[in-house]
């Protein structure tokens, strides 16, 4: 396939007086992992519908592996798969059933769908869940049959929805590592995600949306450099010291240091990794006891509030406890 | 990364095999399409497992049947007939019609369940006929159908209706109500695509189908009603659909109760149908 895997120009979607999508251009290479970063309501989850076909556009265009989605959406959904934000999948059936019965309706005969089925089931790790109807699943063996109903023919371009999201730790690396099984197999893919970090971890290129919007886009180097500084992190031993040596760090490093709730930890801007390493020299020469620092880029949480001038939280609380939950 | 540590006591996470996931990516079968028939099939074989998991929704297609038709039999028999046992004769095709036609709205409801877990943006990014997981659902209705069908008419024959016409002319009259009930059934997908709770779907459909049933030939003799009312109860294809029932059940049918039946069936799904697929491929 010569071109990009997803083009969008101008992509628009209207709904009543909400311009849920307002415009937006995205390219996607094939064979890479390209996230739609977003608080709730940005318009991620319009976006993809779109692509996928499920939503009619109401402005610019947009081509899906080469098909344009409004002119050939059947030539698209023959080469995409989607998996959407609550299990698409049957509740009331088996894992064995929903896999065979969307391997029938793809076109396998009786047998081979149900060797598909215990094929995929067996890589998921659902074996033992194969008889269970889905309602029975835990959240992440949901999401895991989510994603291998969507593989019951290996797409070439593949849509997750919010694909970690209310998932435990682990379960989250598991589909993390479906996810790169893919990408290694050349499958494109577009996901969505409130976390930011799970961007980090797993897409080449980011795009930020906010109020329908890209307010930002490139790798995630990219997107930090544009922000520009990282930040220290200092905890000290004895709360008594933690205000002298919130004295010692301002000086040194010309910048406003904010302590934390807890009293004793420290955080600040750090534009000059030389400077830091002189702060600390200094703290440990007053005899301040450090118990911890760390120096790291700015996490993308910050990105999001110097690109936004608001942080990235949804409409919805529950998610956004979920969010600090993550990034802990 | 840590993930592919496997916890032996977390049975229920399951473990994912890396090596199995590339074999499974890796193949790359890739069948033709089904034809329409082969997908609405399976979409119908779905309806089936559902049945299969969730037995408790046979409830309406059994016992409500059986409660109607006792209740009329021996509440109203003596006197809208006579006798209780006169009264089935008229009543057995007519309770019949009532209770399939009544239950196709459940066909809307179940739609409109389908739609809010989800499962139908799987369906819709598929490469399949359009129509298919429509056509399967109200296959799957149409199992629905019989076994109601043969709750009445097992109840009936119970309590004392002898159906001249004999076995054939028994099934000829279940296979046009189930002819009709699959095309009015279209009105009930529409709905079910259009509004937001299932709820609001069989509230609406027992406001539509209440009097259409009940302003029918089904219980009483319509020469007993205002002249007005038999009017309106003459163009109900409701009344002609139990006519022509009757007369399958009993002596024979005539022409032109058969023609009012499938015409507005016709109608019915040249219609809805349609709208349904319209309103679909713009959910």
């Amino acid at each position: 396939m010569a071109g990009a895997a997803i083009e969008t120009k101008g992509l628009v979607k209207v709904f009543g007086e909400n311009r849920a999508v307002d415009g937006v251009d995205l390219t996607v290479e094939p064979g890479t992992v390209f996230g739609l970063l977003g608080p709730n309501g940005a318009g991620k989850t319009t976006t993809i519908r779109m692509l996928a076909t499920l939503l009619k556009i109401d402005g610019g265009s947009a081509t899906v592996l080469g098909h344009d989605v409004t002119a050939e959406p059947d030539a698209v959904r023959g080469r995409v798969s989607m998996t959407g934000q609550y299990a698409s999948v049957d509740e009331d059936l088996t894992g064995t059933e929903n896999l065979v019965m969307l391997a029938r309706l793809l076109g396998f005969d009786r047998e081979g769908a149900r060797a598909r089925a215990a094929e995929l089931l067996e890589a998921f790790g659902l074996s033992d869940a194969a008889d269970r109807q889905i309602k029975n699943y835990s959240g992440g063996m949901r999401r895991r049959i989510d994603i291998a109903a969507s593989i019951v023919i290996a797409p070439d371009l593949i849509f997750l929805d919010e694909p970690t999201t209310g998932l435990d730790p682990r379960s989250r690396n598991q589909v993390w590592n479906v996810v790169r099984a893919l990408v290694a197999d050349g499958t494109t893919v577009l996901l969505t995600t409130q976390y930011l970090d799970e961007a980090d971890q797993l897409a080449d290129r980011i795009a930020v949306i906010d109020h329908g919007r890209v307010i930002a886009e490139g790798t995630s180097s990219e997107l930090k450099a544009s922000v520009g500084a990282g930040a220290l992190h200092v905890r000290v031993a004895d709360p008594d010291q933690a205000a002298e040596a919130e004295r010692m760090l301002t000086e040194a490093l010309a910048v406003e240091v904010t302590r934390e709730s807890d009293g004793i930890s420290l955080s600040a801007r750090a534009d000059d990794p030389s400077r830091v390493a002189g702060a600390l020299t200094e703290l440990s020469g007053a005899g301040i006891e450090v118990t911890e620092f760390s120096l790291g880029q700015p996490s993308l949480d910050e990105v999001f509030l110097a690109l936004t001038g608001h942080v990235a939280e949804g409409e919805d609380p529950e998610a956004g406890d979920l969010e600090l939950e993550e990034v802990r | 990364m840590t993930a592919t540590m496997p916890d032996p006591t977390d049975e229920a996470a399951g473990v994912l095999d890396d090596e199995k996931l590339k074999a499974a990516l890796g193949n790359r079968t890739r069948p033709d399409r089904p034809g329409p028939v082969a997908a609405s099939l399976t979409f119908g074989w779905r309806a089936m497992l559902k049945i299969k998991h969730v037995p408790e929704q046979l409830f309406d297609v059994t016992m409500f049947p059986i409660m109607f038709t006792l209740l009329f039999t021996y509440l109203f028999g003596g006197a809208l007939a006579g006798s209780p046992s006169e009264y089935i004769q008229l009543l057995a095709p007519g309770i019949l019609v009532q209770t399939v036609v009544f239950i196709t709205m459940y066909a809307g409801m179940g739609l409109n369940n389908d739609i809010k877990k989800g499962v139908f943006d799987r369906f819709r990014s598929m490469p399949i006929w359009r129509p298919a997981p429509m056509v399967g659902l109200l296959l799957g209705d149409a199992v629905r159908f019989v076994l109601a069908s043969i709750v009445v008419l097992v109840l009936s024959l119970i309590i004392g209706f002898r159906p001249e016409g004999g076995p054939l002319g028994v099934i000829a009259g279940i296979a046009l109500t189930i002819v009709f009930a699959f095309s009015i059934s279209w009105i009930w997908t529409l709905l079910g695509l259009v509004m937001r709770t299932p709820e609001a779907v069989l509230n609406t459909a027992m406001t539509v189908l209440f009097p259409v049933i009940f302003a029918s030939n089904i219980f009483v003799d319509p020469d007993t009603m205002p002249g007005w009312l038999q009017s309106v109860v003459d163009l109900n294809p409701i009344t002609h659909l139990t006519t022509a029932v009757r007369g399958l059940m009993g002596t024979g049918a005539e022409t032109s109760d058969l023609i009012w039946v499938f015409a507005s069936s016709a109608v019915l799904i040249a219609i809805f149908a349609p709208l349904t697929m319209r309103r679909y491929s713009r959910l």
